[in-house]
Parts: structure tokens; sequence; C-alpha cells
């Protein structure tokens, strides 16, 4: 008895209260959910962990970043504008589907370490002030990826602009690698969707534990002691920085093929706060995040919105007011993402 | 290095602008009459947004993000003034109070909203201490969130917002775009000043002396302000937190009272630019308005911790010269894509904020080097 209350104390002291509280809350939707509405579990379930597949990389992105001592990656827009370039160049070539997959992941890749590295020179001179540098470099990367949009020379039907026009259109379908359509997910698409994520987290938990990745977290987390004991520290922090907008690059060619669609222009705009906050969530902070804390992080926020908000819509359809609740769960989103960062932010030390 | 220098140095910034400005004039096609009515138009109706961050920066706290909140206190004064003005035939305004008398209630009604914003804006900031700007900007975001709550959701069931005009039809939420036709120009047309440039009467330039005074008025209240007990502390924080503290100033306090003037300022700002533009777009007016505003500062020559009242009127004047240029410019040169043009304002905007932020952090980087 006595070692099972041990256990169980030690399983809270590793997800931390916070944590259990939302996955209460969680259960608790699943509980309403299958009671009181008409919607079907199985279906929250599974969106909840297509969210989360979906998402996964993006939020994984953004450790590296924390771990090497730079702060939060509000920068994470550039490296998704080099996986975008990526998915835009293997659709000119006509792939799709898994092939569209590799193909843009390979071409992104080194352009995101490119643009990583020269991101990484800038943050190094501008110590102290990474994250609100980071936005601007993010802003920056999306409105210049907007006008290069606009006048690519692409000529495949999937891209151009229907009649007669010039550039990458605004809204385009992805092939998806995983789902038969957007709609449509089986089992096998699901798992395999999962698996990359989960791939992705065990390759950065596995670099923590190389004697660059336990230098990188030396670096984060004393810079003195690091610099004392010989370590590059201003080497490893650029190595974070480059994992990070690398990342981010493979993270968004995941997510558009959970989603479907390319999110171009203005669409990437913002995704770094979602992310932020899904890793906040999962129990990181300004100065330390790891793996478990995007793991667990993705999974709550992911499941939150996916299950939390469609339920509370159900359950307000019933009453009295409807149609005029559909921009509800668009408004929620914004509190609830917005609301963790300020608390992160504001938070004393 | 001789006065002369240290001059051009210290003003580099708005002459490198200035510069660009004249060249892109020179190089595009349209008539300087075009030119200058335009700025003139924005630079009416964007000045005192842009004055409202000035009080931030000399009191340390940097370029306000959080400036998004004070246009939202606006707008919901402009909202309220809205909903009491009928339309009548011909849609013209018809009841309630409208016109000048509208304006004034518009912005009496968003001082103390702004006031209380202004005053939770600061003590979330000051909680933030050495990364205000940051947190302003998601503490924007985050009270978009609440905004799009108060206008989406509740106006209508529970906010007596009635008038259709406003209203989605299904009686819930306000529309994308409001025209604003109780307060419309209605301080524009007090006093417009109209100047042939030639024989003939055209072309011609129009110039709203009644919105220029009140901004006026306002640059000069702000100067009085910086010389007065108040003034002096804040610039005391700004310079140095812990010295102030030493000095017996409740450092704390001031940084609030500086987040609670800049709200209330911008929100009276908010209020002139939408009755000169005439509509409301509900969910979009207030987003971009902190982005422009402090590239504008920026363009004046102001810093994150350096910046006047002289900084602000300039930089609005170089500012809003520089984004008509781009826009034409870009039009003539890819006359099909009208968009790219758009994108090239905001890169432009984006660009000026990103890099003086990234000087300035240099800068800091460096001397906390040399320091230690």
């Amino acid at each position: 008895m006595g070692d099972l209350r041990g256990r169980l104390g030690d399983a809270v002291a590793a997800l931390g209260l916070p944590r259990i509280l939302i996955f209460a809350f969680l259960v608790l939707t699943w509980l309403v959910a299958a009671l009181a509405t008409d919607l079907p579990l199985p279906g929250l379930l599974r969106d909840s962990i297509v969210r989360t597949g979906q998402n996964g990389v993006l939020v994984l992105a953004l450790v590296p970043m924390v771990r090497a001592g730079s702060g939060l990656n509000f920068g994470l827009p550039l490296g998704i504008v080099c996986g975008l370039a990526g998915c835009v160049l293997a659709m000119e070539r006509g792939l799709a589907g898994a092939p569209m997959l590799a193909v843009a992941t390979l071409v992104s890749l080194p352009c995101a370490a490119l643009a990583g590295l020269g991101y990484a020179l800038l943050l190094e001179r501008v110590r102290g002030q990474e994250m609100m540098v980071g936005i601007y470099v993010g802003f920056g990367a999306v409105a210049l990826a907007s006008v290069a949009w606009l006048v690519a020379p692409v000529t495949s039907p999937d891209l151009i602009w229907p009649v007669g026009g010039r550039g990458v259109r605004y809204l385009v379908a992805v092939d998806s690698a995983f789902a038969v359509s957007i709609s449509v997910w089986r089992p096998a698409g699901i798992a395999a969707l999962v698996a990359v994520w989960l791939g992705a987290c065990a390759l950065v938990a596995l670099f923590s534990r190389t004697l660059a990745g336990a230098s990188l977290d030396a670096a984060g987390q004393n810079e003195r002691l690091a610099l004392a004991a010989g370590i590059p520290v201003r080497r490893l922090r650029r190595l974070g920085v480059i994992l990070s907008t690398v990342l981010a690059a493979f993270g968004i060619v995941i997510f558009t093929h959970g989603q479907g669609l390319l999110p171009l222009y203005k669409a990437p705009l913002l995704m770094a706060l979602p992310a932020v906050a899904a890793l906040l969530l999962g129990g990181a902070t300004i100065a330390r995040a790891s793996v478990w804390n995007a793991v667990v992080g993705t999974f709550l926020f992911q499941a939150l919105l996916a299950s939390g908000l469609p339920v509370v819509n159900a359950l307000v359809h019933q009453s009295a007011q409807s149609a005029a609740l559909k921009d509800f769960p668009e408004v929620a989103r914004l509190i609830v993402a917005n609301g963790i960062i300020l608390y992160a932010l504001t938070r004393k030390g | 290095m001789t006065e002369a220098a240290e001059r051009l140095r210290q003003n580099l910034v708005p002459l490198l602008f200035a510069a660009v400005c004249a060249a892109g004039i020179a190089a595009s096609e349209k008539s300087g009459a075009f030119y200058a009515n335009e700025v003139i138009a924005r630079t009416a109706r964007n000045a005192l947004i842009v004055l409202s961050l000035v009080i931030p920066i000399v009191a340390g706290l940097g370029l306000n993000f959080g400036i998004v909140i004070g246009a939202m206190a606006g707008q919901i004064g402009v909202v309220l003034v809205e909903n009491q003005v009928g339309l009548g035939p011909g849609g013209a305004p018809e009841g309630g109070i409208q016109g000048l008398p509208g304006l004034a209630l518009a912005a009496a009604i968003s001082v103390p909203t702004a006031s209380v914003a202004g005053w939770l804006v600061g003590l979330t900031l000051d909680r933030a201490r050495g990364r205000e700007m940051i947190a302003g900007m998601v503490l924007g975001f985050f009270a978009n969130g609440l905004y799009q709550l108060l206008f989406l959701l509740l106006a209508g069931p529970v906010i007596p917002i009635r008038n259709p005009r406003l209203l989605l039809p299904q009686g819930t939420g306000l529309r994308n775009t409001v025209d604003l036709i109780g307060i419309k120009e209605s301080l524009d047309s007090l006093a417009k000043l109209r100047v042939p440039l030639a024989e003939g009467g055209f072309p011609l330039l129009v110039i709203p002396v009644a919105t220029f005074l009140v901004v006026l008025l306002f640059a000069a209240a702000l100067a009085w302000f910086q010389r007065t007990k108040l003034g002096h502390d804040l610039r005391a924080v700004g310079q140095d937190l812990h010295v102030a503290e030493i000095l017996g100033i409740d450092v704390r306090r001031k940084r609030i009272t500086a987040m609670i003037l800049s709200t209330v300022l911008g929100a009276l700002g908010q209020v002139v630019f939408l009755h000169n533009i005439g509509t409301l777009n509900t969910y979009q007016s207030h987003e971009q308005v902190g982005f422009y505003a402090i590239a504008a500062l920026l363009v004046g020559g102001a810093t994150v911790e350096r910046a006047t009242i002289g900084q602000a009127l300039l930089g609005t004047v170089l500012f809003h010269t520089l984004v008509t240029v781009v826009a034409v410019v870009g039009q003539e040169l890819l006359p099909d894509r009208p968009q790219v043009g758009e994108y090239l304002r905001e890169l432009l905007a984006y660009a000026i904020i990103g890099i003086t932020l990234a000087i300035h952090a240099w800068k800091k980087a460096r001397e906390a080097r040399r320091s230690s």
C-alpha cells in the first residue's frame, strides 16, 4: 500500500499537479461528451490524437533553443517558411503523398539550416532580447515569403492561380501522406502520423544524451560554469537555434500532411504562439524545457481544443443561443493560448 | 567630433528615410500634390496614436506594443456612440448624439475604459520587468481574444446593442464593418482649409485644420506634462530603476501611471483615426495600429530608450510618406499585383521595428559585456 502511494507520488511529481488537473478535466469532458451530448466519443479522441501528431513536431522544435538558453523561439515562422518552400517545390514537381513529404523535407532541411545559422548569428548579438527580436524575424520571414509566393514562377495546376494568374494561390490542397482525405483518417494513417512525431521526439531526446546535447544543456543552464568547463557556449547556442529552425521546417511539412492544406501567405504569422503555449502547458518555463514537456503539452493543448471546444459548443447548442457561437472556439483559443504565454512571461524570476 | 557631425549622427535615421522618400517621389509618375494631400490626411489621422507611445519609452518600458488595447478602448467608445444613431432616409444619420458632440461622447466614454485597461496593462507589464515589450505584445493578442468575446458573442444578448446598422442579422455579434455615419469626419469638416495650388483651383491642397489643432494641443500638453513633477519622476524611473527607488520614487506606481496615460492617449488617437477613415473594421481596425504607429515613431529617429514629441510628429510624416511612396511604386512596377504593395508595406514596418530592436539589443549586450 505504502509502495503504491510512493509510486503514485512519483507520477504526480513527474507530471506536475496542473497537468494532472487538466488531464482530469479532459477525461471529464469526454465523459460529458459521451453522456450528455450526441458527439461521437471515438471521433473526439481521434481528432485529439490527429491534432497532436499534426502539431507535435512544431512544439518539439522549441525545445533545443530553450535548452541552449536562448528562450522561447518566437521566430518559429522562419523555419516554417523554409518548410513551406520545400512543399511548394515538391508539389511543383508533381509529387504528392509520401514522396512529396520526403522531398519537401529533404529540400527544406539545408535551407532551414542556412536560415537558422543567420538567425543564430543575429540572436547571438542581441543576447537578452532574443524573444522580441525573434518575433520580428518571424514576421519578416512571413512577409518576405508572401511576396515570394506572389511572384513565384510556378506552373503546376495544383499551385497556380486558376484563371490566368501568376504565383501561388491562397488555398493549396495537399495530398496527405497519412489521411485518405482531410476528413477520412484510417487507423494506419493515424499510427503513421503519431509514429513520425514520436520518432522525432525520440531523436531529440537521444540527442540530449550525446556529448553535444549534454554540453548544449550545460551551456543553457549556467553559461559561466560551462565556459569554465571549456564548453564552446556560443557554438552550442548556435547549434540550438539551427536545430530549432530545422525542426520547425520539418514540423510544418508534417503539419500540412495532417491538415491537408498549405498555410501560405499570412497563415504562419502567429503560428509560434500556440506552439509556445503548448510547450508551457507541458510544464516548461522560459529557461527550462524537455522533450517530455513538449509531448505532454502538445497532447493536453490539442486535446483540450479538439474535444473541449466541440463539447462546450454542443452543450450550448442544446440551450438557447446557437448559431452565433460558431466563432467561440477561435476566440477561446486566442484567450487560452496567449493567457498561458502571458502567465509564463510575468512569473517572477 | 564637431557639433555639426554630432547632430548629423543623431538625426541619421530620419535623414536616411527622408532621402528614400525623396528618391521614390522623384522616380514615380504621381504629382507632388497627390503626395502632399495623401501625407497630410494620413498624418492628421495617425499623429495622436504615435504621440501616445512617447511616455512609456521615457518611463523605461520600451515600445508599447500594448497600445492596441488603447485602440480597442477607443473602438468601444465609437461603437457605443454609433449604436444610438439611427439610419435616416438616404443614408443620413438620424437621432441620437451625433456629429461633433457624438465624437466628444465617444472620446469621453473611451477615457475611463482606457484608464482601467491601462491600469491592468501596467500591473501586468510591471511583473514582466526586462520583458515588457514581448509581454505587451502577447497581452495585445490576449486582449484581442477578450475584445472578440465582447463584440462577437456578448454584443446583442448581454451588451444592449440593438441598432441593426451594427448588429448582425441573427442578433448576436457586431458586423465586420460598420459605417460610422454618426461621427464621420465631424472634426475634420469643422475647419477645412482648401488651398488651390494652381490657377483654376486644381490641384487642390486639403488641410483638416481642426484635427491638426487637436494634435498640436495634445503635443503641447505632453510637452508641458514632461516638465511637471510626475514627468520628471517618470524620466528618472526610465533612466535607472534602482536609482529612482533610492530617491524614494514609487517605481511600480509610476510605471503603471505611464501605461495608463499611454493607453488613454492611444484610445483618443484611435477615435480620431476612425472618425477620419469613416468605417470601423470591427475585428481588424485595431490590430495593425501598434505596428504602424511604432514603425512611424522609429522612423522619426526614436529608439527603444529615447523618444521625443518632435520625433513622433516627424516620424508620422516621414513614415506615411514612405508608405505612400512604397504603395505607388509597387503599383507602378507590378500593375497586375495590387497585393504586392500591401505586403511590401508590412515588410517595411516589420523591417523598421525589427532592425531597431536588433540594434538596441546589440548595444545593450555590448554594454553588458563591457561592464562585466
